[in-house]
């Protein structure tokens, strides 16, 4: 493998741990500081990918789609939140699951009715639509490191307001000591309320900027979600610092593992065997990080709560 | 708490008869089918209650680490997938002595019970659940990369396992009758387990482990034991699965399949005595039936199980309460 293909491997990667932060972000605040496990962030996230299609034949115009279909997906969550999870959150995780596997029903075939079974795809913005010249001979799509950009600047902006503005600080205080927060007089059901919509905006935001790399169909969001799960594993719940790190390990780990993990095994098997184990054992490496992790450190790489 | 309460259970000479009135209905419901359905299409009724019948068996085990335990695997699919997988191979490689398949499925289910459960419960709450997944997607990712066996696309079983030598587990009549079997002393088995000191210590370890630890129980080998157990009879399960459907998959073992196990389990109710066995033939029964009737049916059965959620707190066995007396989750 040469070095050029290494490198477009490890920005594959990181554009992958990117995508999966966006997604993780919003999944590790509801859950580390509402205690809420919501298995419907995985469908929040395809249902952004299909509104950003469905806005795009409308306005003709990426970046109109793009805004409209963020606040559709913030509507989408406040709505849900409105509606189920403002009732669930007092409840057993088991509860919340079975809610949210609900969820997960009802929107993946809602978006079968709506838009049909078969996969859709949107076009690359016509800005983004050209190549990057990295270095001698080696393209890369502008709109992958478009992206990444973006995700990063998500990540920076997310950073600030967690940790600088007096909104982060009820948040970070509200995921140790909800009921102190509640007794100083902040009305701790709206701060629920909005940490749940931008992370619904967060998700769906992933969904539109990967619609054009991806073709977007019904459970697009599924598998997503259970790598996102174990990012935030990884990353220590509640942590945003944790789960940007965790994303891009595992973003890395994933994509670097399964263009490399045949070559290597050929070292030391049979080109055959390895041709048969490197794909299996490519797809088990980001669970095996998890399980190293949490061998290592069982609360995860970033410990988020104090109590 | 059934257990603080006995005159609750023995109340009336009636009531042992009442407290178990849902799972005999399922019991005798199951075992009337198979005459029942020679009056209709036959075949396809039988493979739907035989698919119930085993899929409770996995259900009733699984119940037995969430609802009784605590332990909230979300890798039960595996246990069954790796029973299946076990039975298919063998048979594959020419083995269709039930008896020796069974030894061999019974063993490798424990065995991998035994491993993972050691490393998993190290771990509690949430990181159990992801760890109880990462497991089940190692052996999902290395099942796919049994290219001799299917790899991805499955593996077809061309011979039928022989139980003594008779065709009884080729018979689909035959076949569902021993499954009910296996279904009634599991059900028989997890009830007796969960009244016995096993099944008490599992419960304080459940409300308060270290409570159970300082009682003098080790908390740990008991947690163990249930995980073996669980995991041996969903193995069962998946070597049912297997002699069933004449076909094994990877599919079988997905998180998917994991999670609806989950769900079968809280939608009857945790804990209870009849919950995970309603929840089980409840479950597989609206699927047939909505998407028999309905085109979009999972737009109906989504909402379901979110009224049940939001409106039947403690799942089904909750709403049957008045009937069999039961009260909170024990």
């Amino acid at each position: 493998m040469s070095t050029t293909l290494l490198l477009v491997q490890v920005l594959n990667g990181l554009q992958l741990g990117v995508l999966l932060f966006l997604i993780a972000a919003g999944l590790t605040l509801v859950f580390g500081v509402m205690g809420f496990i919501n298995l419907a962030h995985g469908v929040q996230y395809m249902v952004g990918a299909y509104l950003a299609v469905h806005y795009y034949a409308w306005f003709e115009h990426f970046g109109l789609a793009l805004l409209a279909a963020l606040l559709t997906a913030l509507a989408l969550g406040l709505l849900l939140e409105a509606l189920i999870f403002r009732r669930l959150y007092d409840r057993d995780h088991l509860d919340q699951v079975l809610a949210t596997f609900g969820i997960i029903l009802f929107l993946n075939e809602a978006v079968k009715v709506v838009w049909g079974p078969l996969p859709l795809s949107l076009p690359t913005p016509e800005v983004l639509s050209g190549s990057f010249v990295l270095m001698d001979g080696l393209l890369y799509p502008t709109y992958r490191l478009a992206i990444l950009g973006a995700g990063l600047l998500v990540a920076f902006g997310l950073w600030v307001v967690v940790m600088r503005t007096r909104i982060g600080m009820l948040i970070r205080a509200g995921a140790t000591h909800p009921h102190i927060v509640s007794a100083l007089g902040v009305d701790i059901r709206r701060l629920f309320l909005i940490v749940f919509g931008f992370g619904a905006m967060l998700a769906g935001f992933a969904g539109a900027l990967a619609a054009p790399i991806l073709s977007v169909e019904p459970g697009m969001g599924d598998n997503l979600l259970i790598v996102a799960f174990v990012v935030i594993i990884i990353g220590g719940i509640g942590s945003i610092r944790g789960a940007f790190v965790a994303a891009l390990l595992v973003g890395l780990v994933d994509t670097l593992g399964r263009s490399l993990a045949t070559d290597v095994l050929r070292l030391v098997l049979e080109p055959s065997t390895a041709n048969q184990v490197g794909p299996a054992i490519a797809s088990m490496l980001i669970y095996i990080l998890m399980a190293l992790v949490l061998w290592v450190r069982p609360q995860g790489l970033f410990v988020a709560r104090s109590a | 708490m059934q257990d603080h309460s006995p005159s609750q259970a023995t109340g009336s000479p009636l009531s042992p008869l009442r407290a178990y009135a849902p799972a005999l209905v399922v019991f005798a419901a199951l075992a009337l089918t198979p005459p029942l359905a020679a009056l209709g299409p036959e075949g396809y009724i039988l493979t739907l209650a035989t698919r119930m019948v085993i899929l409770a068996i996995a259900v009733i085990s699984l119940d037995l680490l969430i609802g009784h335990a605590g332990l909230v695997s979300f890798g039960h699919a595996a246990f069954i997938g790796l029973g299946a997988y076990v039975t298919g191979i063998l048979i594959t490689e020419g083995v269709t002595d039930a008896l020796t398949i069974l030894v061999a499925v019974v063993a490798a289910s424990a065995l991998f019970a035994l491993v993972t459960g050691a490393v998993s419960l190290r771990t509690s709450g949430v990181y159990f659940i992801m760890i109880t997944l990462a497991f089940g997607q190692m052996l999902y990712f290395t099942a796919s990369s049994l290219s001799a066996y299917g790899g991805d696309d499955g593996l077809t079983l061309w011979d039928e396992a022989q139980l003594f030598g008779t065709g009884l587990l080729g018979d689909p009549r035959g076949l569902f009758y021993v499954a009910l079997l296996v279904l009634v002393a599991t059900f028989l088995l997890v009830d007796r387990l969960q009244g016995s000191r096993f099944g008490r210590v599992l419960k304080a370890a459940r409300d308060n482990p270290t409570r159970a630890a300082c009682l003098g129980y080790d908390v740990f080998r008991f947690r163990l034991a249930a995980y073996v157990i669980a995991g041996t009879i969903a193995g069962l399960a998946g070597f049912l699965t297997a002699v069933h459907a004449e076909f094994v998959s990877p599919a079988a073992m997905s998180w998917h399949r994991s999670g609806e196990l989950i769900v079968m389990v809280i939608l009857g109710g945790m804990a209870s005595r009849n919950g995970a066995l309603l929840g089980a033939v409840v479950f597989v029964g609206m699927e047939e039936l909505l998407s028999t009737y309905v085109d979009h049916w999972k737009l109906l059965f989504g909402p379901l199980l979110i009224l049940v959620v939001l409106y039947a707190k403690g799942g089904l066995a909750s709403l049957l309460a008045p009937l069999t007396g039961e009260r909170g989750r024990g």
